[in-house]
């Protein structure tokens, strides 16, 4: 079993963190081979910013992504590059304050940034409310195991608030199932 | 201590090697792609009782680094193409006062300032002869986090062993990706060894290997650039001298080569062989798992010296075929030492080589005829 996890958006909306995090859970504490990368270039705040993640139950040797299984767009732009060529199969979660397209994938609407702002006073948030929903969405690890991963990369002061965020990122994916 | 395990991109997993290893200065300036190594070494060296520099430029970096060795330290500076061309000068200095120091090249496209953050291997050959004169160098080349962790400590160990700068050869691709690693609590060190008392700075043991005078241990060495007697005076007129000295110091590695030669040998039956090193041997294996018993495989954990017993393991061998993202700079190398024809993959512009990509290699290697052909992507 191998998916493949595509996340993109602007740079400043924790895009490459959410990945690391989701790697960092299913490689230390899902049992998982893992490889994550990301773009990298002459980037800043409010640029292009895109990040993957291959999980794995076997060993991973070639590192980049081919065709994603699982995608987080955080904006037009991401599902401008990414969105036309989805497979049919992907599961897409998008940010609706960023994103109007749609795919022709199964996708859900997941509107990070406003639910950041309005339940947790940041948008710093949105990132993790996206990872909750892909738990949710997926089930690509164990909650635990995000949870710890999470609690791992954040900073202190911060904890309650980002169990919070993946329990609405969660509760979000789940009334659209 | 117990061993942890940790996600860490490669660059990370370096300076951790690096600090596993005892190194405990570390003088560079940072430089795309390489800079999380100077970044995690200025964090963690304060901490555990060393030194992090910030130097004006990589040839202050580079000299730092061989003062800090004669102290008696573990050094290690990181860079990329354009800080190794301004290191090359020092690079030779460390080389011929044989100075054991650890110089990271986290590859990036060249020539000049290039594509500073897309991957290469493109400085191979400038690692091997950028400096002027004829020496021998080490050079590693990982391609996994977890040989970025290990490689640096085998880096320093063979540094110390043959009192030589080793060259940690890897690029953008290892050192920014992440994946999961072991960090030991207990890796092995093998130490420089001391000069003796009575023994003279520069006169080689048994292994062609002076003893190591470290500054302020009492012994009255006197280190040169110059051509240098056993005393470590300059001798700069005397060809015997000379010629001594350098094929002394070229033979120190040069003897060693099956001793340091570090490769993986994969189905050595096959008759068409990949030969690959760093992120290449990537889209090599996934190529070997998705067609198992099918191909062979060299995969070069130290390029220089070249391993070039290991090619003679793939006795039915009817073509190499080596993917590089340079225009074919280590099958150069390899062409030098079979007569077996090469099939050469270059790759330019920052992308790593495709298994769809290899596969086209695998169709022109089937029939090749001429000692060297050349596969445009």
């Amino acid at each position: 079993m191998k998916s493949e996890i595509r996340f993109s958006g602007l740079g400043g909306q924790g895009i490459i963190t959410a990945a690391v995090i989701l790697g960092r859970a299913a490689a230390l504490y899902g049992g998982k081979h893992v490889v994550q990368t990301q773009s990298y270039g002459p980037e800043a705040r409010g640029g292009a910013s895109a990040s993957a993640v291959i999980i794995s139950d076997d060993p991973i040797y070639y590192p980049k992504v081919t065709d994603p299984d699982v995608y987080a767009i955080m904006s037009q732009e991401a599902y401008n590059k990414y969105g036309s060529h989805v497979k049919n199969d992907a599961v897409m979660l998008l940010d609706p304050g960023y994103v109007t397209s749609r795919p022709a994938c199964r996708f859900f609407e997941v509107p990070a940034t406003a639910e950041a702002k309005s339940q947790l006073g940041k948008t710093v948030f949105a990132n993790v409310i996206m990872l909750g929903g892909i738990l949710e969405a997926t089930g690509i690890v164990s909650y635990d195991a995000l949870e710890h991963a999470v609690l791992d990369s954040v900073p202190k002061g911060t904890e309650e608030n980002n169990k919070r965020a993946l329990a609405i990122g969660q509760e979000l994916v789940r009334s659209q199932l | 201590m117990t061993d942890k395990t940790d996600f860490l991109n490669g660059n990370v997993a370096c300076a951790e090697g690096a600090l596993a290893a005892g190194c405990r200065f570390f003088a560079g300036y940072p430089i795309t792609p390489s800079t999380e190594v100077a970044e995690r070494m200025a964090l963690r060296l304060p901490k555990v009782g060393g030194v992090f520099i910030q130097m004006e430029d990589e040839l202050a970096s580079a000299a730092a680094i061989i003062g800090g060795s004669w102290a008696g330290a573990r050094t290690m500076t990181a860079t990329s193409g354009p800080g190794f061309s301004l290191m090359m000068e020092n690079i030779g200095y460390a080389t011929f006062t044989e100075t054991p120091i650890v110089i990271v090249n986290v590859q990036r496209g060249g020539p000049s300032t290039g594509q500073p953050t897309m991957a290469a291997q493109g400085d191979m050959l400038q690692c091997r002869y950028g400096s002027h004169g004829d020496y021998s160098v080490i050079a590693l080349s990982p391609s996994s986090v977890q040989e970025m962790y290990d490689l640096t400590v085998k880096a320093f160990n063979l540094a110390d062993r043959f009192r030589t700068p080793v060259f940690l050869m890897t690029d953008e691709t290892i050192g920014h990706m992440r994946e999961k690693i072991t960090l030991h609590s207990n890796v092995e060190i093998i130490p420089r060894r001391e000069l003796k008392e009575g023994e003279l700075p520069c006169a080689p043991d048994e292994n062609g290997v002076p003893g190591f005078g470290t500054f302020g241990m009492g012994h009255n060495v006197h280190i040169t650039g110059l051509t240098h007697n056993e005393k470590g005076y300059p001798a700069t007129d005397s060809a015997e001298i000379h010629e001594k000295l350098v094929r002394r110091q070229v033979r120190k590695i040069e003897d060693f080569r099956n001793e340091i030669a570090d490769v993986d040998i994969v189905n050595p039956d096959a008759e068409l062989v990949f030969i690959s090193y760093g992120a290449p041997t990537r889209t090599v294996r996934q190529l070997l798992n998705d067609n198992p018993d099918t191909y062979g495989h060299l995969n070069l954990r130290i390029v220089w010296p070249f391993p070039d017993e290991s090619l003679l393991a793939f006795k039915n061998a009817k073509a190499f075929i080596i993917p590089e993202m340079n225009l074919g700079q280590i099958a150069k190398e390899v062409r030098q030492h079979t007569n077996i024809p090469i099939v050469v993959v270059p790759k330019l512009g920052g992308a790593l080589h495709t298994p769809a990509e290899l596969l086209k290699a695998v169709e022109v290697a089937k029939t090749v005829k001429k000692p060297v052909t050349e596969v445009r992507l």
